[in-house]
């Protein structure tokens, strides 16, 4: 026995970094992988590449001030930001937004979900592969969506739409045709994509049963959204505490059985037909009126302390903000979906291939602006 | 290409190989020919590179390259430019020589392939009677330079991807050979003019099964999806050349696209029917044949995600051997009941057990979802 031992060979584990630049991580992400060959022993995630102190310059601004930042944090949407931080605020000051200000914010907040889903979706497929062509199709689509956001308010990436008690300019009279095309246009989108990659061999053999989340663990880490209901999770803030108007508007939330980067991709799919009918819904109940409160420029929110939370297409989203009655919050802390979200990684990557642990990566979706702030 | 009609019309009396070689116009006709083959190969790699960027633009609904010359052609000529005029950066540990020497080596190979290449009857470097078997054996030859690449460049993700590339090579190469011993049993030589010349009916027909595991086996030969695994940009970055720049990268460009050339025209060759077809000139019809299988490549790019390095070794050793295997004995036998030529029954019988064997197969097939428990 002694002998065979002492014929082997003294291996040690190959260390490779992967990012901070590299094509597909998603911004500015670095892992530290420890690999056996292709086979992944151990990762340690590394970030705070991007970061840029928002949480602290909250606390140098006005109330309002403050929306713009908001845009930088998860800058794949946006629009879902700017809604979390105004609820808190609102919350905070007790403030009523009109009827029509709440019809605009849902058709604009899931109109951003399907853009990151779109997003998400194909850089997942990007990263398992596929040679650029998903990804383009749902940018193709997503381009469609940024252009009604460009009619609103004028901006394609970071918007700054919505105020504190309402939104900052009504839609035009042209939106609502516009809008509808785009459902149409999205909805026959959707079954084309199905038709081309949902039975796809390649696709399951590289997704499904890959990077499991277990339930346990997945409610264990705090994750949220997508990647937690594809684990079985049936948890979306729109039912379990609904903000806004959600609770008017019929819809389901899809969920996944194993938990799997298969299922994290059909959970994504399969909400965006929801965001839809919930568009569909609200462009034909939206009320006209008022489109803000009336408000002063700058609030005095009384002193107190808040926490609101909504459902952003990458999960709960969480402003929690602290007021001592000045021009600008005492203290605003941000739950980051994405980083949360990331908690999960070491476990679901562990034993898999290289290949795997970037699609199971990507199947997460983050945005390195949000991880970092 | 009238040049070659003169070359074969031997108005030049220049014959493809003179039975008494070396003798009258032996160098003549290897200058010449050597110096159309380079002029032919570079000028198909810049014909590939612009269709597989402008297909895969359509493709990917966006326009592709458009503003260099009238429909941006001359955006291969513009990719040249630029890529010769960066500077070359050579990382600080790498092995200089070998970093150096592996661009070399890749290319070499790619270019003699096509000396066995007919583009007309009779119209190549040298016919030789075991072109098939020299084809195998040089186009192995690249991986050594690509292996000296990731290994010189002291790079890991280099690393990585050229112990993938050898690994697929090694593992493809057996079911690519086996499939074209198919071929050389029905057309019963090795050489590729030979070869052209028996199909009369193409052995695309004739061999349907083999053709569908050569091709596999040649995209994963030659690194084209969905086994580009060896320059897997999502995961390795650039895979073997990653510390490649300025003209040794072009080399590596270069190669990469010769390559497939090299394939689909050894794939034109022996199952397509090569240069044969009606109205138009042989060398034409062997032109566009070649672009049509690369196009197919360029389409399986474009539609389908990568799979991963035990998916691809599975689908060598569980699905495309095996099935080479049944194809040689079931083609080895056909040949013994019809010596002469096999008649056109041979065709149904053969589409009929590739649609069974296809179908058999993978439902018991499964590409593997592993996991290695630490």
């Amino acid at each position: 026995m002694t002998t065979t031992q002492e014929m082997t060979l003294n291996t040690e584990p190959f260390v490779v970094n992967i990012g901070p630049v590299h094509p597909s991580t998603h911004g500015v992400f670095r892992m530290r992988c420890k690999l056996d060959g292709e086979v992944v022993i151990d990762i340690e995630p590394v970030f705070g590449y991007l970061h840029r102190g928002i949480e602290k310059l909250a606390e140098e601004r006005t109330y309002t001030g403050f929306i713009p930042l908001t845009d930088r944090l998860d800058y794949i949407s946006p629009m879902s930001n700017n809604l979390g931080y105004c609820l808190a605020v609102e919350k905070l000051a007790g403030i009523k937004v009109p009827e029509r200000a709440e019809y605009i914010r849902v058709i604009m907040a899931e109109l951003q979900r399907l853009a990151n889903h779109c997003v998400a979706v194909g850089s997942m497929l990007n990263d398992a592969g596929a040679y650029f062509t998903p990804f383009m199709y749902t940018f193709r689509e997503r381009e469609r969506i940024i252009d009604l956001f460009d009619m609103v308010c004028g901006q394609r990436l970071t918007y700054n739409y919505m105020r504190i008690g309402g939104v900052s300019q009504d839609i035009p009279a042209e939106f609502l045709p516009a809008l509808e095309k785009v459902v149409k246009r999205l909805t026959k989108f959707l079954k084309e994509y199905e038709r081309l990659l949902k039975q796809n061999e390649i696709l399951l053999a590289r997704a499904k049963g890959v990077g499991i989340l277990s339930k346990e663990l997945a409610i264990n880490c705090g994750i949220s959204g997508p990647v937690a209901r594809a684990s079985g999770i049936k948890w979306d803030l729109r039912k379990a505490d609904p903000y806004s108007i959600y609770d008017r508007f019929e819809f389901d939330i899809p969920t996944g059985e194993n938990g799997d980067c298969y299922d994290r991709y059909r959970v994504r799919i399969e909400e965006m037909t929801q965001s839809l009918r919930i568009i569909e819904q609200a462009s034909k109940q939206i009320p006209g009126g008022p489109i803000k409160a009336d408000l002063p420029h700058i609030i005095y929110p009384p002193a107190g302390e808040v926490y609101a939370h909504i459902e952003a297409p990458k999960g709960e989203l969480g402003f929690y903000i602290v007021s001592d009655n000045s021009i600008a919050p005492y203290r605003c802390h941000v739950r980051p979906t994405s980083l949360i979200n990331l908690a999960a990684l070491r476990q679901m990557v562990k034993g898999w291939k290289i290949a795997d642990l970037i699609l199971i990566f990507g199947s997460i979706d983050i945005t390195m602006g949000e991880v970092d702030r | 290409m009238a040049i070659i009609d003169l070359v074969i019309n031997r108005r030049l009396s220049l014959a493809a190989l003179p039975p008494d070689w070396p003798g009258n116009n032996y160098w003549w006709h290897w200058l010449f020919f050597t110096i159309v083959l380079i002029a032919f190969v570079l000028v198909m790699v810049m014909g590939a590179i612009y269709i597989e960027r402008r297909a895969m633009g359509r493709m990917q609904s966006r326009l592709g390259p458009n503003r260099t010359g009238p429909f941006g052609l001359l955006q291969p000529v513009a990719d040249a430019v630029k890529v010769m005029l960066k500077e070359n950066i050579v990382p600080d540990n790498a092995d200089k020589i070998v970093h150096w020497l592996a661009p070399v080596i890749a290319f070499a190979p790619v270019l003699m392939i096509f000396a066995v290449v007919p583009f007309q009857n009779g119209a190549l470097l040298a016919d030789l009677n075991i072109g098939i078997l020299y084809i195998v054996a040089i186009s192995s030859i690249s991986t050594v330079g690509v292996f000296m690449a990731g290994w010189s460049s002291g790079n890991k993700y280099s690393l990585l991807g050229a112990m993938r590339n050898v690994a697929a090579v090694v593992s493809y190469e057996i079911p690519l050979v086996l499939s074209i011993v198919g071929v050389v049993l029905v057309a019963g030589s090795m050489s590729l003019n030979t070869i052209v010349l028996k199909q009369d009916i193409p052995f695309i027909l004739l061999q349907p099964l083999g053709f569908l595991i050569f091709f596999a086996a040649a995209c994963a030969e030659i690194n084209r999806s969905p086994f580009d695994l060896m320059e897997a940009d999502s995961e390795i970055v650039a895979g073997f050349h990653t510390e490649y720049s300025g003209m040794k990268f072009a080399m590596f460009y270069l190669v990469e696209y010769a390559e497939a050339i090299a394939m689909s025209a050894i794939i034109t060759t022996i199952f397509l029917g090569g240069w044969r077809g009606p109205l138009l000139p042989p060398w034409l019809w062997f032109i566009v044949k070649t672009f049509i299988v690369f196009f197919v490549m360029v389409w399986t790019r474009t539609t389908l995600p990568r799979v991963r390095i035990d998916q691809l070794m599975a689908l060598a050793w569980k699905f495309l051997f095996p099935l080479a295997l049944i194809n040689l004995f079931v083609t080895a036998v056909q040949v013994l009941v019809w010596p002469d030529a096999l008649p056109w029954t041979a065709v149904y019988i053969n589409i009929a057990i590739m649609i069974i064997l296809i179908f058999l197969w993978s439902r018991f097939f499964k590409l593997g979802w592993g996991r290695v428990e630490i």
